[in-house]
């Protein structure tokens, strides 16, 4: 049997534990389904820049942000029906959308976030 | 996302290589588009200006319209030479985003009471900047004066394709330097990258005058495309 070679092991800066894309790889290694949630526009004060990361599991935990904590618990759910489906989607929230309110945009800012598996 | 290309990316990420995802809206299709391929493909022009100002974004229109998620490591700045330049350089580049560490052999200049936040290297550019992996997205600021200590971190700078390359010291000064260097068998294209005297010319008169001048030297090397900066320089 050959022996497993072992990737060398990258600078702590390199692969920090809170690294979102470095955990994706992870939760997939340890045999979770994961779904990827991106920021793809912002309009007005949105507090997370375009192309932030929020990764999510097949259990609802979750790492990253998208919004700084406003609108995650909306996007863990849709994450769910994405990592069921393997459909991406985009998901829009705004101080315009009655259903974003309800979630807590409350920095008067909007967003458009793309989710989708990592297959 | 495929799970293949999220490791690539993070491969990319991890040696400090710019790479871009390439998200086709409409259909979810993706590609990898690593540093040294952006010349080559189809979007080259957007995703080359998404790059140099280290912005993701929507690009195109209606049906074609894709998301760049651009991945650029964090700035560096290595700066040789503790001095009173240094100590107004190191916050104001700190502020502006840049990993700042210092190198100076001098350990009466080379302490952690006259660089407070800031990593200090007490040891010769030469020993120093082998650990520091000097790379395209790292700027190189030569400040002590002294050839024997500035002169091994610009060649390690110019051999690495440090993004800037500056060096303290007057035209003659530095037109000795360039003779020293070519002597050294740097050639002249490689040369002319350095900065000096270093600074854009703002007839700064002090100290952390001049580390402004030096630092909106740095950024407009990092955010401006070749051509204008050639110009500028």
């Amino acid at each position: 049997m050959q022996p497993e070679i072992q990737p060398a092991p990258s600078p702590a800066s390199l692969a920090r534990e809170d690294d979102v894309l470095e955990a994706a790889v992870r939760w997939r290694a340890e045999g979770k389904a994961v779904a990827l949630a991106t920021v793809l526009e912002t309009w007005g004060s949105a507090p997370r820049p375009v192309g932030s990361h929020l990764v999510i599991d097949d259990t609802g935990n979750f790492l990253g942000s998208v919004s700084g904590g406003c609108v995650e618990g909306a996007v863990v759910t849709e994450a769910m029906d994405v990592i069921d489906s393997g459909k991406p989607r985009t998901l829009e929230f705004g101080v315009a959308d009655e259903a974003a309110w309800r979630v807590g945009l409350s920095c008067g800012g909007a967003i458009r976030v793309y989710v989708e598996r990592i297959d | 996302m495929d799970l293949a290309l999220l490791t690539a990316l993070n491969t990319e990420r991890a040696a400090r290589r710019a790479a871009v995802v390439v998200t086709h809206l409409a259909s979810g299709v993706q590609r990898l588009v690593r540093g040294e391929d952006i010349t080559s493909d189809p979007l080259a022009g957007d995703i080359e200006a998404a790059v140099r100002a280290g912005r993701s974004g929507v690009a195109g229109e209606g049906e074609a319209r894709v998301f760049l998620n651009v991945h650029v490591p964090p700035a560096r700045m290595v700066v040789v030479g503790a001095v009173h330049i240094s100590q107004a350089l190191a916050p104001m580049a700190r502020a502006t985003g840049y990993d700042v560490t210092i190198v100076d052999p001098r350990t009466a200049f080379a302490t952690a009471e006259r660089f407070p936040d800031t990593p200090v290297i007490a040891e010769w550019p030469d020993k120093a900047l082998p650990g520091l992996a000097l790379d395209p997205f790292t700027a190189m600021v030569a400040l002590t004066h002294d050839p024997k200590i500035d002169e091994p971190a610009l060649e390690a700078a110019l051999k690495a394709g440090c993004f800037y390359v500056g060096a303290l010291g007057s035209r003659r000064t530095h037109a000795k330097r360039m003779e020293r260097l070519a002597a050294l068998g740097l050639p002249q294209a490689q040369l002319a990258r350095i900065h000096a005297p270093i600074g854009l010319d703002i007839g700064a008169a002090n100290p952390p005058e001049i580390a402004v001048a030096i630092l909106g030297q740095v950024i407009g090397a990092l955010r401006k495309p070749a051509p204008a900066r050639e110009a500028a320089a």
